[in-house]
């Protein structure tokens, strides 16, 4: 007798079964035909920190058109979360697809070292952009600007700012970024070397998170009621304390400056909120590390300090020492010029 | 095929058909396969087959170690979990014991100079006094897990990221870091970690089916009092079951560790939702009493396949989540779905069983 219900519901299961896997499969085989093209393509996996980061977009954006240029074939990959474990398994599928190079901005210098190594005992080449790794995990870093510039600008234009006296905090993106980190601890020198009435009160952690930023400076103003200006080195990081400056009571009293992106910052630069902030440009960026990526994967360069190789509309770049190459300097963003830029 | 004939003689004898027993009423084979379990295997095969066939590269050899190697501290988890979640309890704070598993491997290997097994060592046994915190207030005070279990996932976090700062322990020896990563044998595709899950599947096997604490921690899942009154300790088995899993995650926190070689405060956030996802996923019932570890294996495999074979498609990490949100939903929905179409069915049977022996003695 109750056989049979069991044999129905049993039947209804493995219908289910079908179903969802079914459902499974037709999530895989959207992008199945033409993603992977011939053998003979070059493919780079552009891997940023995370995705929905409008940087990211845009040095995606700069890497795609370099694709364009030299006909290579780029895809963007990423976890939704900026941690360096989220980021390994990217790095290994990179490896098991074989890619012939990887562009990757760190989440941690250490973390993803090992997974590196792997995909490059697979034959692929790794560019770090943005964010280094230890340089014996990467083949070349393409470097935005070198810590030295991007923190003398930070601290030339907040010591501008609030009449190179008062308390300052810095609103940094995840604790253990490594690029954020080194800027730090240069304005940190910059400021006692040769701002003695500045003082670095605080630097606290926004994750690249908006929302968290958005907390973190609303804490710091209360917290700190004299603060007379904040720092913050990554653009999530200052275009949520520019939205919540512009409509707390603090606007015009706390300036704000760091490294933020015209399309994000304009509005807070044109209602007075933010006076200058500073960039390079990430478009460039990816624009730069794609061309390199391709030279190494064509075996143009190598990679050795001295090799010289062609980038485009951005001209000829020399490796330098440690496998660095540096993008050039950072750029002073304000009221008078932001409208000639579009990114 | 003489188990039909033994499953239908009773009812032949005895015309009330309600009394015979539903999950022996039907021949082993039918038992084993026509299962909740059982489908989430088959679905697992037809997945991978699919993979295998269509997905440029899962076919390389790099796939199933890497697939090992990240969905080992889920698997790991996963065992421990099953039995909790059986027992209709649930510990939501494993991830945050991993993180501070992790801190303490760092920790201790770093600052206080231990080895890293004696660091390891420590870590686990500090992963079971977190479960066994778990475990007292939720069996001797009797608080509800849930709240119990988040709030310590916001506590062990909260301590993991106190005692390492917003820094991270790197650095550790090549030894361990590369046996964490190491496979079986060299040039296979099954990685160390498989050893110790192995163990502890067989022991969880045996704990959960074939002993009489396993018998125990059905019965309370589906009715503790009833359980308490056939002598079963419901108050010590929640409790050692806490700890079982505080120990385990603790475990899984080292290779955690090991395999990025990064002890950081902020390790593995978010990996419970993941764990309770594939014994879910694995037909394991939210509200106790049922479930078996053969499906919660194969559901921790099937979601490890599907992120490897569609981050191969370079599919978005969101696309993912979301064909595995999909996925849990239906395989949560098909219990109260199957429950509702097999009684519409036995309404049905049994409103025709009553015409025909109308019929019969008439």
């Amino acid at each position: 007798m109750k056989l049979h219900n069991r044999r129905a519901s049993g039947l209804a299961a493995l219908a289910l079964a079908a179903g969802m896997s079914l459902t499974a499969c037709g999530g895989d085989g959207d992008a199945a035909p033409g993603s992977d093209g011939g053998d003979g393509d070059v493919t780079v996996t552009m891997l940023p920190k995370n995705l929905g980061n409008p940087y990211f977009d845009t040095s995606t954006s700069g890497a795609e058109k370099a694709g364009d240029e030299l006909g290579v074939t780029v895809e963007e990959v990423g976890p939704d979360a900026a941690s360096p474990e989220a980021q390994v398994p990217f790095i290994n599928t990179a490896a098991q697809q074989g890619v012939e190079a990887l562009v990757v901005s760190a989440n941690d210098p250490t973390a993803i070292c090992d997974a590196l190594d792997e995909a490059r005992s697979a034959g692929t080449s790794v560019v770090t952009f943005d964010s280094d790794t230890d340089p014996e995990c990467r083949d070349i870093y393409v470097n935005q600007a070198d810590a030295g510039g991007i923190a003398q600008v930070q601290v030339d234009l907040i010591a501008e700012q609030i009449g190179d006296k008062g308390e300052v905090a810095v609103l940094s993106a995840a604790a253990n970024a490594t690029n954020q980190n080194a800027w730090i601890e240069l304005m940190e020198a910059e400021i006692e070397e040769n701002h003695p009435d500045i003082e670095l009160v605080d630097v606290v952690y926004g994750d690249d998170d908006d929302q968290k930023s958005f907390d973190q400076t609303a804490a710091l103003l209360q917290q700190y009621p004299d603060l007379a200006g904040i720092i913050s080195p990554t653009t999530v990081g200052i275009s949520a304390a520019a939205r919540y400056l512009s409509t707390s009571n603090a606007k015009g009293r706390v300036s704000l400056t760091g490294l933020g992106t015209p399309n994000q910052m304009r509005e807070y630069v044109e209602d007075g909120t933010v006076e200058a902030f500073a960039l390079w440009n990430p478009a460039d960026l990816g624009y730069l590390a794609t061309f390199t990526a391709a030279a190494l994967a064509n075996g143009d360069i190598e990679g050795e300090e001295g090799d010289t190789f062609e980038a485009g509309r951005l001209g000829e770049y020399t490796v330098g020492a440690d496998g660095v190459v540096l993008l050039g300097d950072p750029f002073v963003f304000d009221g008078e010029n932001i409208g000639d830029f579009d990114f | 095929m003489s188990a039909p004939t033994l499953s239908d003689a009773p009812t032949s004898r005895e015309p009330r058909s309600e009394r015979t027993y539903p999950a022996y009423s039907r021949p082993l084979w039918r038992r084993a396969l026509l299962t909740r379990e059982f489908a989430v295997v088959a679905l697992l095969g037809v997945v991978y087959l699919y993979s295998f066939n269509e997905v440029p590269a899962f076919d390389g050899p790099l796939t199933l170690y890497y697939l090992f190697l990240d969905i080992a501290p889920i698997l790991l988890i996963a065992m421990p979990m099953t039995m909790v979640i059986i027992t209709g309890e649930i510990d939501l704070s494993v991830a945050s014991v991993v993180g501070l598993s992790s801190v303490l491997t760092g920790v201790l290997h770093q600052d206080a100079g231990l080895s890293i097994p004696v660091a390891a060592l420590v870590a686990v046994l500090v992963g079971g006094l977190c479960g066994a915190f778990n475990g007292f207030l939720v069996a001797y005070v009797g608080l509800p897990s849930l709240a119990v279990t988040i709030g310590t996932l916001a506590l062990y976090r909260g301590i993991a990221v106190g005692l390492l700062g917003t820094t991270a322990v790197t650095g550790f020896p090549d030894r361990w870091t590369d046996l964490a990563k190491q496979r079986i044998v060299e040039g296979s595709s099954w990685p160390m970690i498989l050893v110790p899950f192995l163990l502890l599947l067989l022991f969880t096997t045996w704990l959960l089916h074939f002993s009489t604490f396993g018998r125990g921690v059905y019965e309370i899942g589906l009715n503790d009092e009833a359980a308490h009154f056939t002598g079963v300790n419901v108050e010590l088995t929640k409790f050692w079951l806490f700890v079982f899993a505080g120990a385990v995650a603790g475990f899984a926190g080292v290779y955690y560790t090991l395999r990025y070689g990064s002890a950081r405060g902020d390790n593995a956030t978010g990996l419970e939702l993941q764990v309770i996802a594939a014994v879910l996923l694995g037909g394991v019932s939210i509200f106790g009493g049922r479930g078996a570890l053969h499906g919660v294996v194969a559901g921790a495999v099937l979601i490890g396949v599907i992120s490897s074979a569609m981050r191969l498609e370079n599919q978005t990490v969101n696309l993912i989540n979301i064909v595995i949100g999909v996925l849990l939903v239906l395989s949560v929905t098909s219990t109260s779905f199957l429950a509702w179409a097999s009684g519409l069915a036995a309404g049905r049977r049994r409103a025709r069983s009553t015409d025909r022996s109308r019929t019969s003695s008439g």
